[in-house]
């Protein structure tokens, strides 16, 4: 806590107001995962809300259990399958980041990517197979749900793609080598969200 | 770490998207006060049709009906997202933590500088809902459904739609800036300085923003639930498809409770900074203050349904939500009366921020032990929805909204602007500002205990409940003071900043360490990071010859911290 | 003098008064002496010259005890608070009386319909009354209601009664109330519900029981001539002596 502090750069004039980055940590957390922790803090409410809506709803309406036979539950467990995937190749990039193998680090966020591509397109597939069956969204409230739950979700997933491609160009300049750390803690709260969803959505399907 | 390695093109662009705190908080402060107005007139407006029913507003014609409705919901909406929110969290957070831990910029500058554009977004989408066909949102601020998710209901479609995506888009903003502040208190604090060295506004700041944090979620879901059920046909709130109405009431007031508190933390830490500073007195119990507000914060969380008591929840429930609700008084009462004690043995000097410092606390009261009569389910089967809760609230809100943040305005001014504001303006403008607040508000408690129920243009329909006409115009004649009253501050605020007496780094001789930059901070606030050594509110020290002792003066000879 | 709220007219109307009351005290003697002693320390402890600042923090135990010891008094004060209002609550919301009298009424845009039963004291008969805007109850009986909503939220809204109850789609909620005072009072929606929520009310008509039920017949539907009737109705009002059973149950609706 007493260590003297480097104040990043001297005191710049105001006419060029370049950001200035975080000199310190006053915890032993570095500022960019205390930020990510509390930005998942966030989202785990919002999951939370909408789940424990849901979970409530159904409670309410036990014949939700036979809709819930329709969805593809194969295509589910496989995209289960693909997303803790993806989080084993993230978890394998932050660790070659550590070590210092920055090319094999964006070779696992390629995969991690590539995976959750793959996610992606199952999902869209279900989508149309569901929607061509008439389960659209304003089939019934069991529906709504599915689609807002699982939608909302998909946009995590393709958030997530962005996020780690950007990472990857600035990893590949050996620029902030750090951030796949973060990135990799908001796949994988993505990937738990998943482990959530799936069960309440896919299975227990007998109401 | 990150951003060394490119720098910005200088000019206008950078200026306006600046990542500089200092700069994003005066963007707030300035679209926050631009705002005031606008809800500041619809009061008004609201205000002469309910004093003079029927009779044309000028400019407006007669406002009655979806017209008066759509006032409502405007004044509301504006005031709590658009002028609260902005003043007391954008301008006082970003202003205020930085400097006051000791550092040069938020931790996350890009982050807290898409958190104000976006909140300038929602203003453009809030504003352009004057201007669609139908007009702005009718369905009040707390946007009940089915009123507000079946377009038929309220007549309105556009309107109701940019109010949703609007309050939405306001409320990621301040989720970006919530994260900024938490991330900053706990992390860039200078060297030295303990959590228990940080001044009561940061705690404050962060108590707020961790509140809103966790309450936030699930009305954002619920907000585009809403959308949904509105846009794409969903039945979420609709009967008739499963759906549940009570459902956006338990998520709009789990977050809209701890809301109330969102705005009253930081106003309340304006208040603890300038009491010690006036009265030269160290903050009487810091210890207490800080775990009154961490239990108010929890308990915020498991009260949301005593705005729901007469809704149609289960009965058994308005027991335990009457006790949790009943409860907040104690955290609350022992910050008020920390406060007070603070003033004990002190040596009080009235200079404006400390008038409505103390205009705050005297005027809140009010405030808080009408809630009382709210918090009890039966005594609140008769007082919901009449015009004592409105009188409840506007008395709890306006100290922290509005007295708070004159405060805070009027003491920082010299910070932000580099000199310092007319006394005697500040004295008027609150002389006028205190006087009319209770000449507007004080009627409606009368009012509401006659029964007179709210969001309703016309009380010359209720003759039964008494004549209410003169209450009606005494409250309108207060807002007009009230409004008028105001005159000073914006002679005084706009005026000082060429004409003032230039301020120097410290005019008040305050400790924190805002007051070591120099007025105003320039872009990285400190030639050197201070290091801390001691709490925030040494002021009258014994044995000392200054009767204040900044917490970046490093103590005589001994290199060791001294403990506060 | 001002009346501060409007004329009780209902059995629990007192018990809500008494308990604003009691509230208003407690809290109000906390809010006078909070304002007080605020005052008498401001004008105090006003700068004077040769009076410096004393170096109190509040960390000692004493001075911790100034701020806990009357925390712990209001603790005292929430408490009976609560149970005051606990009382009040289950008497008005979790306690059902033998209903006298059965109402029903739905809040839509922008009107209170209620149906009362007709001659023969039941609901769903072709004798109901219904009403737009205007309810009419015998005094000193105890009613229950059920309240409906075909399209937004409304509330329930009778002053003089101390009542308020919101109408939601999609839910059938029950209340009820004795009135205590003949005379006419205004039912009033307390729930914003579109452009004319502030237009929605209706008349209470509190009447002695013999000039309710006068009310009462002459407002049911004429009864029902054989020949209109359908063939079940008819068949069984003639077959079954359940037609005079009717007036018992009638009787025992109003009378008391
Ligand atoms: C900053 C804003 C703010 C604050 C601080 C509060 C504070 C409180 N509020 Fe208020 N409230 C609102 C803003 C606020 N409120 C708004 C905006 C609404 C209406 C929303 C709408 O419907 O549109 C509302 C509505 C509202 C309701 C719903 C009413 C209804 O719709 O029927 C209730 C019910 O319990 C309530 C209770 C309380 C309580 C118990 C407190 C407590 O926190 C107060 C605690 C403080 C004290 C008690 C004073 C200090 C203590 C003493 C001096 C000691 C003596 C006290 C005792 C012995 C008890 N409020
Ligand atoms: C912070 C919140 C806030 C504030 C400050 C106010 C301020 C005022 N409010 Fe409002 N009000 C609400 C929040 C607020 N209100 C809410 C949430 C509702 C419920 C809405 C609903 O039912 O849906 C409501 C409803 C409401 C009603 C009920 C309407 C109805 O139910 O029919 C009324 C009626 O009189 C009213 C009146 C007023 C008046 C006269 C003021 C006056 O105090 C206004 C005076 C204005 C000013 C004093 C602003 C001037 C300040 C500046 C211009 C800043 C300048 C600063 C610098 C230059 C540095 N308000
Ligand atoms: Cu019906 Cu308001
Ligand atoms: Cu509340």
């Amino acid at each position: 806590m007493s260590t003297p502090t480097s104040p990043g750069r001297p005191a710049v004039p105001a006419s060029s107001p370049a950001p200035y980055a975080a000199p310190r940590a006053a915890t032993s957390v570095p500022t960019g995962r205390l930020g990510i922790w509390w930005f998942l803090a966030s989202e785990v409410v919002i999951f939370g809300g909408l789940v424990t809506i849901y979970v409530l709803f159904r409670l309410r309406h036990p014949e939700w259990g036979k809709l819930a036979a329709h969805t593809m539950t194969v295509a589910g467990a496989v995209n289960t399958l693909v997303l803790l995937t993806s989080s084993l190749t993230m978890v394998l990039a932050h660790e070659s980041v550590e070590r210092g193998n920055l090319r094999l680090a964006s070779q696992a966020m390629l995969q991690s990517v590539f995976a959750g591509g793959v996610f992606l397109v199952i999902k869209a597939f279900e989508y149309t197979h569901e929607i061509v069956q008439g389960f659209t969204p304003v089939a019934g409230l069991f529906w709504s749900f599915y689609f807002a739950m699982t939608g909302l979700h998909a946009l995590h997933v393709l958030g997530g793609l962005v996020a780690i491609l950007a990472v990857r160009r600035a990893v590949q300049r050996g620029e902030n080598p750090h951030r796949v750390e973060y990135v990799g803690i908001y796949w994988h709260f993505v990937d738990v969200v998943w482990i959530f969803l799936f069960p309440l959505l896919y299975l227990a399907s007998r109401g | 770490m990150s951003h060394d390695g490119h720098a910005e093109a200088a000019g206008l662009w950078s200026r306006i998207f600046s990542t500089d705190h200092k700069v994003i908080a005066k963007q707030y402060l300035f679209t926050g006060i631009a705002m005031a107005f606008l809800g500041g007139i619809l009061a008004q407006i609201m205000r002469l049709q309910l004093s003079n029913p029927g009779h044309p507003v000028p400019g407006l014609g007669v406002v009655q009906g979806i017209k008066y409705n759509a006032t409502v919901t405007m004044h509301g909406t504006v005031m709590i997202f658009w002028v609260a929110m902005p003043l007391l969290l954008g301008a006082f957070g970003n202003f205020l933590i930085p400097l006051m831990v000791g550092t040069r910029d938020m931790a996350f500058p890009r982050l807290n500088m898409l958190s104000y554009w976006t909140f300038f977004l929602s203003t453009v989408v809030l504003v352009s809902s004057f201007l669609v066909p139908g007009g702005p949102s009718p369905v009040g601020w707390t946007a009940y459904p089915p009123l507000s998710a079946i377009p038929a209901y309220s007549g309105n479609t556009w309107g109701v739609h940019l109010w949703i995506l609007a309050v939405a888009l306001e409320l990621v903003a301040f989720l970006m800036g919530g994260i900024n502040y938490i991330t900053t208190a706990i992390n860039l604090r200078a060297p030295g300085m303990r959590m228990r060295d940080l001044p009561l506004v940061v705690w404050m700041q962060i108590a707020a923003s961790i509140i809103f944090l966790f309450s936030v979620g699930p009305l954002v879901a619920g907000a585009v639930m809403l959308l949904l059920d509105r846009t794409a046909g969903t039945g979420f709130y609709n009967p008739a498809a499963g759906g549940d109405p009570l459902l956006f009431q338990h998520l709009f007031w789990f977050f809209g409770h701890p809301e109330v508190y969102v705005l009253l933390l930081p106003g309340l830490g304006i208040v603890a900074e300038i009491l010690p500073v006036f009265s030269r007195k160290p903050i009487f119990g810091y210890r207490m203050i800080v775990w009154s507000t961490v239990v108010t914060g929890l308990l915020s969380f498991v009260v949301w349904a005593h705005h729901q008591f007469v809704s149609g929840i289960d009965p058994r429930l308005a027991a335990p939500f009457s006790l949790t609700t009943i409860l907040i008084s104690v955290p609350v009462a022992v910050t008020l009366f920390c406060f007070m004690a603070t003033l004990y043995r002190g040596s009080i000097e009235f200079k404006t921020p400390m008038l409505f410092a103390l205009g705050m606390m005297a005027v809140f009261l009010i405030g808080g032990v009408t809630g009382i009569l709210n918090g009890s389910a039966a005594a609140d089967i008769y007082i919901h929805d009449t015009y004592f809760v409105v009188a409840h609230f506007h008395y709890a809100l306006i100290p922290p909204v509005f007295f708070s943040f004159f405060a805070g305005i009027y003491y920082w001014y010299p910070k932000m602007f580099g000199r310092m504001m007319n006394e005697t303006l500040g004295r008027l403008h609150f002389l006028g500002t205190f006087l009319f607040v209770n000449v507007t508000f004080l009627p409606m408690f009368v009012m509401g205990l006659r029964g007179y129920p709210r969001r309703v243009y016309d009380p010359s329909q209720f003759v039964a409940l008494g004549n209410m006409g003169g209450m009606q115009i005494l409250a309108t004649i207060g807002t007009a003071g009230l409004l008028f009253s105001q005159v000073p501050l914006l002679i005084n605020f706009f005026g000082s900043m060429k004409r003032g007496r230039v301020a120097g780094a410290n005019p008040w001789r305050a400790n924190t360490l805002e007051w070591l930059a120099p007025s105003p901070p320039q872009h990285g606030n400190f030639d050197e990071i201070p290091s801390v050594y001691r709490w925030p509110y040494e002021y009258s020290a014994p044995g000392r010859d200054n009767d204040w002792y900044p917490q970046h003066v490093a103590p005589e000879g001994a290199l060791s911290r001294k403990a506060g | 003098m001002f009346d501060w709220l409007p004329r009780a007219a209902s059995t629990y109307a007192h018990d809500i008064d008494g308990l604003i009351w009691l509230i208003t005290a407690i809290v109000g003697v906390w809010f006078i002496l909070a304002e007080a002693v605020l005052v008498f320390l401001i004008v105090r402890y006003r700068r004077r010259p040769g009076h410096p600042a004393a170096y109190v923090t509040g960390d000692r135990r004493r001075q911790v005890a100034w701020i806990l010891v009357p925390c712990v008094a209001i603790l005292a004060c929430d408490l009976i608070i609560d149970g005051a209002s606990a009382h009040v609550w289950e008497k008005m919301k979790q306690t059902q009386p033998k209903p006298e009298l059965e109402i029903r009424i739905e809040g839509r845009q922008w009107a209170w319909i209620f149906v009362h039963p007709g001659p023969d004291g039941r609901l769903d008969t072709p004798d109901d009354v219904v009403k737009m805007n205007e309810i009419h109850v015998p005094v000193n009986a105890v009613v229950r209601f059920a309240l409906r909503s075909s399209d937004t939220l409304h509330s329930l809204w009778i002053p003089e009664l101390r009542l308020k109850q919101d109408a939601v789609p999609g839910r059938t909620i029950y209340g009820w109330f004795e009135a205590t005072r003949t005379g006419s009072y205004g039912v009033l929606c307390a729930e914003l519900c579109g452009a004319a929520h502030g237009m929605m009310r209706g008349t209470l008509t509190v009447d002695e029981p013999d000039v309710y039920r006068g009310w009462v017949a002459a407002e049911a539907s004429p009864p029902p001539a054989a020949g209109a009737a359908s063939p079940a109705t008819t068949s069984a009002a003639s077959t079954s002596p359940a037609a005079p059973a009717s007036t018992p149950a009638t009787k025992g609706a109003i009378a008391r």
